[in-house]
């Protein structure tokens, strides 16, 4: 299978080097910019997910909830930018890549699965850990899904 | 304070992210999300050495919730796997979602024993 041409064909949302754009979107005099703009998107994503856990203090189901929110804001965000090319070029490095990759998070995750298995609490620990991931895809599914249907209206309305 | 420390550490961990995928899909061309699978495997290693070796919660917000909270991510995990499936490449997406729980795990695990020695 050759590569893709477009951003729409896109496997990975942060960069996908097979689209020539994004590969070439750090090089030259501007190329500081992407990684600047993913930088503090990704600083005002951590900080979301600091505060839900100031608001929520001490539990792994504040992590849950914010990883699965984030999941469906990034395919909202991955329909409108990757396959409809909407909003500005560095929407996808800013809000993608930053803001949302910032604000979930894999690591917490995986030590929060770690503690409960070292406390033997198999059970809890396969619950969290698929009730994650099945929270999650259905949430991106979903996203995807449902701004594809609002595109797709709008564009027959219009 | 802590909040400024996690918002230092994320403004290292995401960029780092983006450079890192970058860098590892140069070398390993394909649909496969190596990447992001780096970046998860590599923040769930040094998130497990910092609960490993106990370390004071003014370094647990710049290294933990800041830098390894920015430096792995859910959402492009998720995206990327949901992808793959749309694409008909069914066996990676379970690979990149087993393989990432799994690998991810593991390292939390070898990064604790390893903090723990270090913190004697």
């Amino acid at each position: 299978m050759s590569g893709p041409a477009g951003p729409g064909d896109a496997v990975d949302p942060d960069v996908d080097l097979r689209v020539p754009a994004q590969r070439a979107e750090t090089a030259g005099r501007g190329g500081w910019r992407v990684p600047a703009a993913v930088a503090a998107g990704g600083v005002l994503g951590a900080l979301g997910r600091y505060g839900a856990a100031v608001l929520w203090p001490g539990s792994m189901w504040t992590t849950l909830g914010v990883n699965v929110v984030g999941c469906a804001l990034i395919g909202v965000l991955m329909v409108l930018v990757a396959e409809q090319g909407r909003g500005h070029a560095l929407a996808r490095p800013f809000l993608g890549a930053g803001v949302l990759g910032g604000f979930t998070t894999f690591s917490t995750y995986a030590a929060d699965v770690a503690r409960l298995l070292e406390r033997g609490e198999a059970l809890t620990a396969t619950a969290y850990a698929a009730g994650t991931f099945a929270g999650a895809m259905g949430a991106v599914w979903a996203g995807v899904r449902l701004t594809r249907a609002a595109v797709g209206r709008a564009g027959a309305a219009a | 304070m802590s909040w400024l420390l996690v918002a230092l550490g994320a403004a290292v961990g995401a960029p780092l992210r983006y450079l890192t995928d970058r860098a590892v899909q140069a070398r390993h061309a394909g649909e496969f999300p190596w990447g992001t699978f780096v970046v998860n495997a590599g923040a769930s290693l040094v998130l497990g050495v910092l609960t490993g070796a106990v370390v004071s919660s003014g370094t647990y917000a710049l290294l933990g919730t800041g830098l390894c909270g920015a430096l792995s991510t859910y959402s492009t995990f998720s995206y990327e796997t949901l992808r793959l499936a749309e694409r008909g490449r069914g066996v990676l997406a379970v690979a990149n979602a087993g393989g990432s729980l799994l690998v991810g795990l593991a390292a939390v695990f070898l990064g604790s024993a390893l903090g723990r020695a270090l913190a004697g």
